[in-house]
């Protein structure tokens, strides 16, 4: 027996393989390069390989009028997938440059001149982890859909514990890990029933079967369906699936929450909406209304459970699970319209995720604490661009219009409404109204209350008297953010043409 | 016309020049000269605006548009029309008097006062200009922001409460404008203001509308109102109740009356009981009112429902004269904030149980309070009676129990003005009047001045507006043609 190996599209795989290749250079730092650059030498391979691979990317979109699957059906090179890579690395770029002057996993209490021991890690994991993502918004057939979703997955969970100095870091590896698993087999169990039921792995393999043999009620389909809705909304934070985020979030290293909370979610919703509608367009009306109440429960218990807590970071991630309310919203209509509009919901959606974050770790930097709503106070006026920013962030969140948020929440409510469920647009704007409380809540911290009631820990940066530290990076990261989300305002038709040309892609 | 240039410059001269203010490290001083400067840059955009504007041409003037998006219909397009171009005018010379008075005053943390301040300006005059839905909604809300964090941060003791009410109901409303704007703009094919089909759609309605009457606001949606206007700085609080209000109002008029006819006539009972209930009730409690800015802040709950009760009456009459009165309430109530301002300033308080007996030794405190009192309480002779004239005659064509209230309510208006002047002015003198308390200075003086003279040219002439603001002889069928 001779084993035919498929011709490969090396180019059309080209921005994973850079990425791959770059993590693996990061990791070779550890070993090879010495302590003094270490750090500088493996955050600039990241920079190298995140740049090299939106290049590449923007290469593929324009050269990928007409999507196919290439490497024998495994992987989809169309617009679809090359815009949501830019989205990733970008985001992964920013998160290189926040991460930079203070790797999570650094040894800070160590001795100065052994710190830098272990970040080279830290930077070939979050390559490893982009290189899944991209390859996992690209997956064809339900091989390379889990194949992917591990790998991102698994590299993910290591980040969270990286921090092993930090407290709760590990445990947030460790829940991650466990619930992921969880989400993970329900997924690949509900990928083997689908199997069973139609005898392919391929997305339109999968169609055609479901079509041509009647299956669309078939027991294996449906179940198979219904289990793979969920091991996917584990991955997007979506609720009931979402038990996890707020402690991961919290627990984590804020530079990886904030990797996490917009890459991956760009990631699932993504993946998401190519399965439904390649892989199971004939039951649409099974997964739209499985989608649209799950984003009606994720609206409801984000936002409700948001506005009691009083620690930023799980603040910012329920709003997480209700942003990722919103998109669903989109996504669960199945149509061009709200293909598009889950598309350009998500790149302010990035940046503002990705800003607000890295803004709870510069406060955090600053107090060595965790951030609270009450040491929020007095941040807007200590430190303008930052406050503005995150002003810009929360409000975009709220759907506001100051940054893309508005505009995003906008579409997704045409899309629904367009679909014909007005109920759904009801039910995002009063989720929207509950939202606005918590929001409203973290401006107020830092810009309403007077500087008697800061609360630094002694001897910080600000109690002492001295300037903030110069974070020129992190200064970057945000402003990009910022840039973005603000833009993406005004610049919609652009983005939504970028939008519209992906969603062309998908059999809609 | 050639001089559609401005209707943009006027949105975003003072954007731009908030950005200026936040990027450059001025000194206070600077700082609130440049946004003075600015604010004054905006009343000579807007004359030269009202220059150009051809009263004798219908339909939209000055219009610009560009694409937003496209594939549903959402553009920038703005435009005025005659009644917008009055609003317009009353946001940049508020705007301006209010700027002035925070400078004057020395609000703390300038850069961030003044940006906000001119952001403000261009979110308002966005709202009185916006074609397009979308574009109208986003300035709407756009309004909100710097008004949440200039009340929020310059705010009295209970600010807090305030804010969050006030952003929560003004919210709720809004977001069910949202939706309606998404269910008709998908509908009709089109955002466009001027090209959207009118809707027979009372759930429509009744999303706008509710938005327009909380922000207005009319009773029972008034609940933000006393907290807002107490707990804002002077200057906000002038703003709110004089040009922030009037958006509502407006939106009224250029939305749910000109776009959803049918639904208008069907609830056109429910609006004017609602607004009445705001005439007399907000009348009532302005003269129960214990303190200064409650007389004031109540007093714009009772005139936001007399121009209601001359939109809805859907009579020439009553849409020239509700215009009229837009105009003059928001001079009137900018003034009368202002000078609580002043009067809070010198005593510490606005109590009237603490007032007293400052008319005298200073006479141009008592002038100028006299003055604003009487046009406000719409003695003959001044824009408001005129503008309350044309109210009630057009809501008696409807019937005459309307203008029967009306008439009841200005009696009401007259007793809580008196009292408002004769706590403040006369009286014994009350506890926190010292002596040492001055006269109105210079510079208050030339914020409020204007003012006044603008009530009194409108005094002489107020068929300058009321006979401006829609294009034809018949503002009834101007609106029922949706303007074209």
């Amino acid at each position: 027996m001779t084993l035919n190996t498929p011709p490969i599209d090396w180019f059309g795989l080209s921005p994973v393989l850079t990425l791959i290749g770059t993590s693996f250079a990061a990791l070779l730092c550890a070993v090879l390069v010495p302590r003094a650059v270490r750090r500088l030498a493996s955050a600039g391979i990241a920079v190298a390989g995140f740049t090299a691979g939106i290049v590449l990317a923007v290469w593929l979109y324009v050269d990928s009028t007409n999507g196919h699957t290439i490497a024998a059906g495994a992987y989809y090179r169309d617009r679809w997938t090359s815009l949501g890579q830019i989205i990733i690395f970008a985001v992964g770029l920013a998160t290189t440059l926040l991460a930079m002057e203070h790797v999570p996993g650094w040894r800070r209490d160590a001795d100065p001149s052994r710190r830098d021991d272990h970040v080279a890690e830290f930077f070939a994991l979050l390559l490893a982890s982009a290189a899944g993502m991209a390859f996992f918004v690209g997956a064809a057939n339900l091989i390379t859909l889990f194949l992917s979703l591990e790998w991102f997955s698994i590299a993910l969970y290591v980040m969270c514990a990286i921090d092993y100095d930090l407290q709760g870091s590990l445990e947030a590896g460790l829940k991650y890990l466990v619930v992921g698993s969880f989400g993970a087999a329900t997924l690949l169990f509900g990928s083997a029933l689908v199997y069973g039921a139609t005898g392919k792995v391929s997305f339109d393999g999968i169609a055609s079967a479901v079509g041509s043999q009647s299956l669309t009620s078939d027991t294996f389909v449906v179940v198979g369906i219904a289990l793979m809705v969920a091991g996917l909304g584990f991955k997007m934070s979506a609720a009931p699936f979402h038990m996890w985020t707020p402690d991961v979030y919290e627990g984590a290293p804020t530079t990886v929450t904030a990797w996490m909370s917009s890459a991956t979610k760009v990631a699932a919703l993504l993946l998401t909406f190519r399965v439904m509608t390649t892989a199971f367009p004939h039951n649409q009306h099974l997964w739209g209304w499985a989608f649209a109440i799950i984003a009606t429960i994720s609206l409801a218990i984000g936002n409700f459970a948001a506005l009691v807590q009083k620690n930023v970071k799980r603040i910012l991630a329920y709003s997480a699970i209700a942003q990722a309310g919103f998109m669903l919203i989109g996504l669960s209509t199945g149509t061009a319209l709200g293909g598009r509009a889950l598309m350009y919901y998500l790149i302010p959606y990035a940046a503002s995720a990705f800003g607000s974050f890295a803004i709870v770790a510069a406060r955090e930097r600053e107090l060595g604490v965790p951030v609270t709503l009450d040491n929020l106070a007095g941040f807007g006026w200590e430190r303008p661009f930052l406050g503005v920013a995150m002003w810009f962030f929360v409000f975009g969140f709220a759907g506001l219009p100051l940054t893309g948020g508005f505009v995003g929440k906008f579409y997704v409510f045409a899309a629904a409404y367009d679909h014909g469920w007005a109920w759904l647009v009801i039910v995002g704007v009063l989720a929207t109204l509950v939202s606005l409380y918590y929001y409203l809540g973290i401006v107020r911290a830092m810009y309403m209350r007077g500087p008697e009631e800061l609360q630094l820990r002694p001897g910080s940066v600000a109690l002492s008297g001295g300037a903030p530290a110069k974070e020129t990076l992190l200064h970057v990261a945000v402003g990009a953010a910022f840039v973005v989300s603000v833009g993406s305002l005004f610049a919609v038709q652009p983005l939504i043409d970028l939008a519209q040309h992906a969603a062309s892609a998908l059999p809609l | 016309m050639n001089a559609s240039y401005l209707t943009s410059i006027l949105i975003w001269l003072p954007v731009a020049g908030a950005i200026l203010i936040w990027l450059l490290p001025l000194s206070r001083y600077a700082t609130g000269s440049l946004a003075l400067l600015i604010s004054f840059a905006e009343v000579g955009f807007w004359i030269k605006q009202a220059a150009h504007f051809d009263f004798s041409q219908p339909g939209l003037q000055m219009s610009e548009r560009a694409n937003w998006f496209g594939d549903l219909g959402v553009s920038y397009h703005v435009g005025v029309y005659g009644f917008s171009l009055w609003l317009v005018g009353l946001t940049v010379v508020g705007m301006a008097a209010c700027t002035g008075y925070g400078f004057w005053v020395g609000r703390d943390r300038p850069r961030a006062y003044f940006g906000l301040m001119l952001l403000l300006t261009g979110a308002t005059v966005g709202v009185f200009e916006s074609q397009d839905l979308l574009l109208f909604y986003a300035f709407f809300e756009a309004m909100l922001i710097p008004l949440y964090i200039l009340i929020g941060v310059w705010g009295g003791a209970r600010r807090m409460e305030a804010t969050i009410k006030f952003v929560i109901y003004t919210m709720a409303g809004s977001l069910l404008m949202l939706a309606a704007i998404v269910a008709y703009g998908l509908k009709a094919g089109t955002f466009d203001l001027v090209d959207g089909p009118a809707s027979a759609s009372r759930w429509l309605f009744l999303g706008f509308m509710l938005a327009f009457v909380i922000k207005a606001p009319l009773f029972p949606f008034h609940g933000w109102l006393p907290d807002a206007y107490r707990e804002a700085p002077p200057e906000i609080a002038a703003v709110l109740s004089g040009v922030i209000a009037k958006a509502g109002l407006y939106g009224m008029l250029r939305i749910a009356i000109t776009k959803f006819p049918d639904p208008t006539s069907f609830y056109r009972t429910t609006v004017l009981a609602l607004a009445a209930a705001a005439l007399v009730y907000g009348s009532l409690l302005a003269f129960r009112s214990p303190d200064f800015r409650g007389v004031v802040a109540y007093s714009s709950l009772a005139q936001s429902g007399l121009i209601a009760l001359g939109l809805f009456a859907g009579t020439d009459l009553g849409f020239d004269g509700a215009v009229l009165q837009m105009v003059a309430h928001g001079l009137i109530s900018i003034s009368l904030f202002l000078v609580a301002g002043a009067v809070e300033r010198r005593t510490t308080t606005g109590e009237f149980r603490l007032l007293g007996g400052m008319a005298r030794g200073r006479p141009a405190l008592a002038t100028l309070l006299m003055i604003v009192g009487v046009i406000s309480l719409a003695v003959p002779g001044s824009a408001s009676f005129a503008g309350e004239f044309l109210i009630l005659a057009g809501v008696f064509q409807r019937a005459w129990w309307w203008a029967a209230i009306g008439a009841g309510a200005i009696v009401l208006a007259a007793m809580y003005v008196l009292r408002l002047i004769s706590a403040v002015l006369h009286e014994a003198r009350g506890p926190t009047v010292a002596d040492e308390a001055l006269d109105l200075r210079p510079g208050e003086l030339a914020l409020v001045v204007p003012l006044v003279a603008g009530l009194l040219f409108l005094s002489a002439w107020p068929a300058g507006i009321s006979n401006h603001s829609f294009f034809g002889p018949s503002p009834s069928a101007a609106v029922k043609s949706g303007f074209k």
